[in-house]
């Protein structure tokens, strides 16, 4: 099975270990502290890689595999950085129905990542989701707070082009 | 313990209140089928194969997890449980990689065995089936994850380790055991002890199998192979041809050794023994010179490479003397070498060891004191048994036949290195005489403070005007708590045992599997110790330095325990391996 790191260089700053230090510190004696400790960590630097996994490791005392596998249990954890540009595409029911399925391959082999991850120069990440809430648009995908209907796969380079700035 | 009374399968049984259904099931002699339970390594109800109907209750109960009460009316054998079980297996076999002709576990696995007694159809379901790459890039282990079955037997046991390296990853349809951020195994800090081989009920662990290579050697002319049998071999090997666990078959497996065409059968028993003499030599200089203490063994691979890990600040406390496997290699590649006229490069050290770690210590730094690596091959004791049945050795039939000399002569201090406590206890022996002056006899030399399965045990002994404290571990997490009493000062040793495998080698990852209906009502720890313990009293001779080709080898080659060139043929380095 291939690793699961990232290939985006760590870029954790002084300032942030503090903080995840200072939350480890306040859950040290929690019973399940590790849930928390993630959800804190996540909201510090976004993601969850190697580098601040192993500190939860080291810093609770438990092994790192098991916070990877907690990490990598909840859809809500993410071990890769999110991009510039957020890319989420919806494939709920209608969207799926309607050929979500078909943008979602076309965008992850035109940026070369699999879902959750983000492109080397950090600009695109790319996620599915589950229904956005806009179903007469189907399908739907979102870039950061934008959000296109009625996508078919000939639109994916146009919409692509607008974040290339 | 307060009793309480159940009927099973119509049976009156009386069991402890704190008894599950599985444990009270058992004394009315009513098995129960399982997969992920096994006894103070797995206790999760996760698999649905021990599943029972409880009068009363609105669905199936896990026997395995589910406490007894009083007056419970318990179902085991009913048409709806045959049903639900036959089912689980069914869904099982519907994502595995259903190999059983070629898989090393075929015969004892415990999935082929429940699949046949409930007649499942191994196709009903068929779909998308992951597939994973084999990870075989640890020295000693394959992990197949096409034929594991998620019990998560091998997690328990590494976390009952006190280590944790594997575990379940992701979720759904796409979990599945592995290493943090799926690192291969050789990457993470696994010590190779090969506890999660002997859990596993299936084919997806298993060693790395040498034995051709070893049958390549012998088929060889130019090389003069030797082979070398650990103390813990002899008192499981007789397990894998259907002999009654406690049986010593040391007689007949070295007639096996020598028809399978080994050139010199010796045993490390006897190198075990020069362990012992470099070994109490160091302890009694550094008592002596005010020297590291406590004074830590290094016999267990799976432990130093432990210590390498996580106990970085202890790894000046271990002894520099190598394991017997090593010692022997080394000697039988110098001093032996020379003795018969044979190039260290042509001879082939081959190792049978209870051990998956003895593969990886065999091949790290600094263990080659001919030039030539000490030991050629390890092979564990499953794959002597499956090279004497290649071979078609009618293993039950063969006469009792003896080691050749010289290094086949052993004591009974060497026998008992096999068992949790032995390496403690034979040290003491040629520590306490070389110290005192007064020579152990009868009672003397038996240490019984040392003995026993309990995972932590400590002794004080007086030896002249010196109280010397001594603590023995085995188990990892018990060897933990041991350094952290002492790390943190709550705890203080002249000199400390340490074995990876909880009771020691008799219980190491190389030796024959025996499933969990056998584990969960059997201490196979405690009868195969008592092979090794039986023997060392039946021997002459039961101290290391009585042994007398140990003293010739002293007299004409090593000079004395401790000397320059001991240091160079016996002794070895250590580094910090990090996490």
């Amino acid at each position: 099975m291939a690793r699961s790191t990232s290939t985006i260089p760590f870029a954790g700053t002084p300032e942030q270990e503090k903080r995840l230090n200072d939350v480890i510190h306040e859950h040290l004696s929690d019973k399940g502290a590790l849930m928390p400790v993630l959800q804190k960590a996540q909201d510090i630097y976004g993601y969850l890689p190697i580098e601040v996994q192993k500190m939860i490791a080291a810093g609770l005392n438990v092994p790192l595999e098991e916070v990877y596998g907690v990490a990598t249990f909840y859809s809500q954890f993410s071990l890769y950085p999110k991009g510039k540009y957020k890319i989420s595409v919806c494939l709920g029911t209608a969207c799926y129905v309607k050929g979500s399925g078909d943008v979602f391959e076309e965008l992850s082999k035109k940026l070369n990542i699999k879902s959750g991850e983000c492109t080397v120069d950090g600009r695109f990440s790319l996620d599915a989701c589950r229904c956005v809430g806009a179903c007469g648009l189907a399908p739907v995908l979102t870039v950061n707070d934008e959000v296109y209907g009625k996508v078919t796969v000939d639109d994916i380079d146009t919409i692509l082009a607008k974040y290339m700035d | 313990m307060e009793n309480v009374n159940l009927k099973i399968n119509g049976i009156s049984v009386s069991a402890p209140k704190d008894a599950t259904i599985l444990e009270a099931a058992r004394l009315a002699g009513i098995n129960i089928p399982t997969l992920c339970y096994l006894k103070d390594v797995n206790q999760i109800g996760a698999c649905r194969m021990c599943l029972v109907e409880v009068k009363g209750a609105r669905s199936f109960a896990a026997a395995c997890v589910q406490p007894v009460g009083e007056g419970m009316e318990v179902y085991t054998n009913t048409p709806a449980l045959r049903r639900s079980r036959k089912n689980t297996l069914e869904l099982i076999l519907s994502t595995h990689d259903k190999k059983c002709l070629s898989c090393s576990r075929s015969g004892d696995c415990e999935l082929q065995r429940l699949s046949r007694e409930y007649g499942v159809d191994d196709n009903k379901y068929t779909g998308e089936n992951p597939h994973y790459e084999l990870d075989d890039s640890a020295a000693h282990m394959i992990r197949d994850n096409n034929k594991c079955i998620l019990c998560r037997r091998c997690v328990g046991a590494c976390a009952a380790q006190g280590i944790g390296v594997i575990g379940p990853n992701r979720r759904g349809f796409a979990s599945h055991i592995g290493c943090a951020f799926e690192m291969d195994l050789a990457d993470t800090s696994c010590v190779s002890c090969g506890q999660c081989i002997i859990a596993c009920p299936t084919g997806a662990l298993y060693e790395k199998d040498d034995t051709e290579k070893v049958f390549a050697a012998l088929g060889d002319p130019d090389k003069f192979v030797v082979v070398q049998t650990a103390p813990a071999v002899r008192a499981a090997l007789g397990e894998s041809f259907g002999m009654p666990i406690g049986t010593n078959v040391e007689g007949k497996m070295v007639a096996a050794l020598r028809r399978l065409g080994f050139d010199k059968v010796f045993d490390t028993n006897f190198s075990a023994d020069l362990t012992i003499m470099e070994e109490a030599n160091e302890f009694i200089e550094r008592v002596q010179n005010g020297g590291k203490l406590p004074l830590i063994t290094s016999c267990s691979p799976g432990w130093v490479k432990f210590c390498e890990h996580y106990y970085e600040d202890f790894i000046d406390n271990l002894s520099s003397c190598k394991s017997p496997q090593q010692m022997f290699g080394a000697i039988a590649k110098t001093y032996y070498a020379e003795k018969i006229g044979v190039d260290p490069k042509n001879m082939y050290v081959v190792s049978v060891m209870p051990c998956t770690a003895k593969k990886f210590e065999h091949g790290r730094d600094n263990q080659a004191a001919a030039g030539v690596d000490d030991v050629d091959a390890v092979l564990t004791t499953r794959e002597l048994a499956s090279m004497i049945k290649r071979a078609g050795l009618m293993f039950e039939y063969l006469p009792d036949e003896e080691y050749d000399q010289p290094l086949g002569i052993a004591t009974g201090a060497g026998v008992i290195f096999g068992a949790t406590g032995g390496v403690m206890e034979a040290a003491l022996r040629t520590a306490v005489e070389t110290l005192t002056g007064e020579e152990l006899t009868g009672d003397a030399l038996n240490f019984t403070e040392v003995r026993g399965t309990k995972g932590i045990k400590e002794a004080t002994y007086k030896v002249g005007d010196l109280d010397v404290k001594v603590a023995v571990a085995s188990g990892l997490k018990n060897a933990r708590q041991l350094l952290d009493d002492i790390r943190a000062g709550r705890a203080n040793y002249h000199f400390v045992e340490i074995m990876a495998c909880p009771g020691g080698c008799v219980n190491g990852g190389g030796q024959p599997i025996q499933p969990a209906s056998v584990r969960n009502n059997t201490d196979i720890r405690a009868l195969r110790a008592k092979v090794l313990y039986d023997e060392d009293a039946s021997l002459p001779l039961r101290k290391s330095h009585d042994n007398p080709v140990i003293k010739e080898l002293y007299d004409t080659y090593l000079e004395k325990p401790g000397s320059h060139k001991a240091h160079e043929i016996l002794h070895t380095t250590y580094v910090k391996r990090g996490l």
